[in-house]
């Protein structure tokens, strides 16, 4: 028995601490976000929460930009706040409080009004990964929407107004190469198999294996077999629902009982995998516009790896490729002796990075054209994208100042707005509510006194919203007084469930990993519903 | 004691409590006293002082309630900061309970959280009783089911009617990495715990033959020198059992598991999945726990104020691939084991050992048991068939195991008594004899 020594890979502190996310983003993604330098306008209880879910992950470094004190309402809804500070800067305190949580991040506090920044000081914002803002008035906001459109800086736009939540991310392009799909169709090539694993699967013979063999073929063999079976009954795989439990059938065919009675495990796992396992090998829509974008760009010193990499691969699926992807290089589990399942898992590697050294050339040759490049893209890199390349994913934005000119697409608001359920009536309760604090220096039912009023005003600034747009006046009035009861009220659950998600999307575009949301997207804790619209 | 108040503090909740809406629930009232009333006298169970819990415990007292109590039974690890907020690296080791009620006492002038370094079947349903609405916010399905079980044993009824001053609603919350759920739980009336136990499938184990023989990924390397090579090799000692927070034994684990895979080819045993294999680690993030704990929260200020109808009654929330929730209502089963006041038939041949039945109980959906223990109704006269503990009584009826339905004298109709981990109270059963 070996005597247990000292760990040789004994997690350093900072791993221990941040092991139940490096799980879901992993060492990279971490690195990427502890890189980043995130600037808050307005430590509002929904600003604060977005950044408490960023310090406690371990962002890099965080600003404040606050001009407002602490008053007795912040310490009714803000966690990051107390009874002592009422009357000092907020965002000094909001700063002190966020930074207690977590001594890997660094942080500053601006004590300046937005407008001033916006005024004064053109380039305050480009040291920013990305931008959070929150409580801005839409002049305000159009503003400073448009500096960080110009600057590519992306901002997110977070919002919590009575039962109703709001986020908005504004980014030119975002592309992910990491997008880690829940449900993945496995990449097995069985309609058009590569010469190693052809040449492997045709060595191998269902027949002549012994009991134990037999039950222990993986079921991606059972599958290639019954295929060449198929195939020359019927000239093509089998396509639709009904030819598919044929192709079953004849799964069933060849499985053997076993000598305890029971049926055969992996031709179980075979019949239940034909509808996965046969869908024909062919590039995703999304993927396809990706490639045709990338081949038609014309590659610059300023292109990002991401589009020289896609500009590779659509190379190599019209060369080597042959009109596919390059071979993924996993397979799913399988019940099987170990040493077929290896060596099958193996080719399917090998294929792989064999693909993926192909794409690596192209991208080398790609570059060499370019001359010296700052950002290097390096073998890793090709193999990770090779990877994913079935899941890659563009997101092109469109800026608030675009959409507020109204150029989003007005069919669809009407038609929207006609469905009783669609949360897109929030949307137009918020901007509603926006021209309405334009017009008369504060939001509807903000003072007690003024609810009745403010429902009637309210009501003409929706219609007049409604107009401009194309629409009459849809909107029913129960929607215009639940907005006049809030009167811009904070409360403090919409704030943490919206910091929540806001600051997800935050990192996922920091680690350009997972898919943000495109581009608006509305919370109604009213009936505990969302939904998420383009606009 | 009332919370402080510096004039506007509450202004926020106290304009959705104190103005009519066309969202309301049909009780509604305006008034102020209905702060008055959250911050007096409602008194609210928390459930776990984890990701959740943290985040529960500030969202409640932000949003105006002041006797919160929180029970768990766990202590601060460093794993635990990259989420749970109230904690920080001095309170490694010390009960979570205690840290987060001191943090938010301290920070929320005029809120009382009460903390219970506890589990939950220390308490009774006295303690149970005296609560308005519990909220969850655990990691553990025997726990939820347990707490479940518990509030559907308060519900009084009378001549079949619910009472329903007796229910006391539940308000769920689980998350697992970008995913998530938040639910009500009226007993009784919804859709409860176990109602719904499908969507909580028993945990899949590797067959052995598989660890044993036919290794293919990673993960089977790892279960091997857990399962079968450490119990062998005893490397810290006879009966030392795995700690898997004890960082030399996940590293004989890795290295042991590592040599393994090497034998037969398998790469991708590392560090990190030797130890997730090992603790079963759910990975966790910041986010998904304030957004399903917020979710939470906002229902139990609807249920308390009635200022919003509440969900109805189960949303699953996820962020992987843009921001998707879904909400629906979760239908109550009919025959559901714990909330249907239906007898439930335990279907048998009479040829079937007893620990046939023991392994129905544990391995079917519907039922999912851990470790049942049986009696049976004979004669008016309760015999015990089988009984985990105490070890004494537990050896002299394990013969019953291997004896059949008709070698135990039982008989078509019988009650049949089941106690287990996942209900506080027994489960009775009425053999139904089959074929």
């Amino acid at each position: 028995m070996e005597k247990p020594g000292t760990p040789s890979s004994e997690q350093s502190d900072k791993a221990k601490k941040y092991d139940r996310q490096l799980r879901l983003w992993g060492d990279h993604g971490q690195a990427s976000l502890e890189c980043a330098n995130i600037c808050l306008i307005n430590a509002s209880a929904t600003g604060t929460e977005t950044l408490k879910s960023l310090v406690l992950p371990g962002v890099g470094a965080i600003t404040i930009v606050d001009d407002a004190k602490v008053t007795p309402k912040d310490i009714g809804n803000n966690f990051f706040v107390d009874g002592e500070s009422i009357g000092r800067p907020r965002g000094e305190v909001a700063l002190h409080l966020l930074l207690e949580l977590n001594p890997d991040v660094r942080g500053t506090f601006v004590d300046q009004a937005v407008d001033e920044i916006l005024d004064n000081q053109p380039d305050f914002f480009s040291p920013f990964t990305c931008v959070i803002a929150t409580c801005l008035p839409e002049s305000t906001l159009l503003s400073l929407s448009k500096v960080l459109w110009d600057a590519n800086i992306p901002l997110l736009v977070v919002r919590s107004y009575g039962m109703i939540g709001y986020i908005r991310v504004q980014i030119e392009e975002h592309t992910v190469i990491e997008s880690h799909p829940d449900n993945e169709m496995p990449d097995l090539r069985l309609d058009r198999p590569f010469p190693a694993l052809q040449k492997y699967m045709d060595s191998l013979d269902l027949e002549t294996m012994d009991s134990k063999e037999h039950s222990h073929v993986p079921y991606v063999v059972i599958l290639y077999k019954t295929l060449q079976q198929w195939n020359q009954r019927y000239g093509a795989p089998p396509k639709n629902y009904r030819e598919k439990k044929d192709f079953i059938q004849l799964v069933k065919e060849g499985m053997r009982e076993k000598e305890s009675g029971e049926a055969e495990e992996n031709f179980e796992e075979a019949m239940k995998a034909v509808n996965t396992s046969l869908m024909p090998t062919r590039i995703p829509s999304g993927v396809e516009s990706i490639l045709n974008e990338a081949a038609s760009n014309t590659l610059t010193p300023s292109t990002r790896p991401f589009w020289i990499m896609a500009k590779a691969l659509h190379e190599f699926v019209t060369s080597e490729g042959r009109g596919a992807l390059p071979v993924r290089g996993t397979i799913p589990d399988m019940t099987a002796d170990s040493e077929k399942y290896i060596k099958i898992q193996n080719l399917y590697r090998e294929q792989a990075a064999q693909d993926a050294d192909w794409v690596l050339r192209r991208v080398l040759e790609l570059s060499q054209q370019l001359g010296p490049r700052k950002v290097m893209i390096t073998e890793s890199d090709v193999k990770a994208f090779c990877k994913n390349a079935h899941a890659l994913r563009v997101l092109k934005g469109k800026s608030i100042a675009e959409e507020y000119k109204g150029s989003i697409n007005l069919g669809d608001i009407g038609a929207h707005l006609e469905n009783p359920e669609s949360e897109l009536v929030w949307y137009v309760m918020l901007r509603a509510v926006d021209q309405f604090h334009s017009e008369f220096r504060a939001y509807p039912g903000y003072f007690q006194d003024q609810v009745e009023t403010d429902i009637v005003r309210l009501k003409v600034c929706v219609n007049r919203l409604l107009a401009d747009w194309g629409c009459g006046p849809i909107i029913k009035d129960d929607f215009i007084h639940e907005m006049c009861r809030y009167g811009a009220a904070e409360v403090h659950s919409i704030a943490a469930y919206i910091g929540g998600c806001a600051a997800h999307e935050a990192i996922k575009i920091i680690t350009a990993q997972y898919v943000p949301i495109h581009n608006t997207h509305i919370y109604n804790a009213i009936t505990a519903t969302s939904a998420t619209f383009t606009l | 004691m009332t919370a402080v108040d510096w004039g506007e503090r509450w202004s926020e909740v106290r304009k959705l409590l104190e103005r009519p809406g066309p969202f309301t629930h049909p009780d509604f009232e305006p008034s102020p006293d209905t702060l008055k009333m959250l911050q007096e006298n409602i008194k609210v169970l928390v459930i776990g002082a984890g990701g959740l819990g943290c985040e529960l415990l500030k969202d409640l007292a932000l949003m105006g309630f002041t006797d919160l109590h929180v029970i768990d039974m766990d202590t601060i690890d460093l794993s635990n900061l990259n989420r749970q907020f109230l904690f920080r690296k001095k309170d490694i080791g010390r009960p979570k309970a205690d840290v987060a009620a001191e943090f938010i006492n301290q920070r929320i002038q005029g809120c009382r959280v009460t903390p219970y370094y506890n589990k939950i079947q220390d308490f009774d349903d006295d303690f149970y009783r005296g609560f308005h609405l519990v909220v969850c916010g655990l990691d553990s399905i025997v726990a939820r089911r347990w707490i479940n079980g518990m509030l559907l044993s308060l519900l009084c009824y009378e001549d079949g009617m619910l009472d329903q001053s007796s229910v006391i609603p539940i308000i769920d919350g689980g998350t697992e990495g970008f995913k998530g759920n938040a639910r009500v739980i009226l007993p009784g009336l919804t859709s409860c715990i176990e109602c719904t136990l499908d969507l909580f499938p028993p945990q899949v184990n590797f067959p052995l033959c598989t660890i044993a023989h036919t290794p293919r990924l990673p993960e089977h390397c790892i279960e091997y020198v857990r399962i079968l090579l450490w119990p062998k090799e005893n490397p810290f000692g006879e009966d030392v059992a795995i700690d898997g927070d004890d960082p030399q034994h996940i590293n004989w684990i890795y290295e042991k598991a590592q040599k393994r895979g090497a034998e037969y080819g398998i790469s991708g045993v590392t560090y990190r999945l030797t130890q997730g294999v090992v603790k079963r680690i759910i990975p966790a993030v910041a986010s998904t726990n304030a957004v399903i704990a917020a979710a939470c929260a906002s229902e139990v200020f609807k249920l308390a104020t009635s200022a919003c109808t509440p969900m109805n009654n189960y949303c699953v929330f996820n962020d992987i691939d843009g921001i998707y929730t879904y909400t629906y209502e979760h239908e109550k089963k009919e025959e559901c084991m714990a909330c249907s006041q239906v007898p439930q038939n335990l279907e048998v041949r009479l040829t079937d050992k007893l620990k046939d039945i023991i392994t129905m109980l544990t391995e079917s959906f519907k039922f999912q048991m851990k470790s049942p223990g049986l009696q049976a109704m004979v004669d008016g006269r309760t015999k015990s068939l089988y009984l985990h503990s105490p070890a004494s009584i537990e050896e002299k009826l394990r013969p019953n195991l291997k004896k059949t339905i008709e070698e135990l004298g039982l008989a078509d109709g019988m009650e049949i008594a089941v106690a287990d981990v996942t209900s506080p109270t027994t489960i009775l059963f009425k053999l139904k004899i089959i074929e």
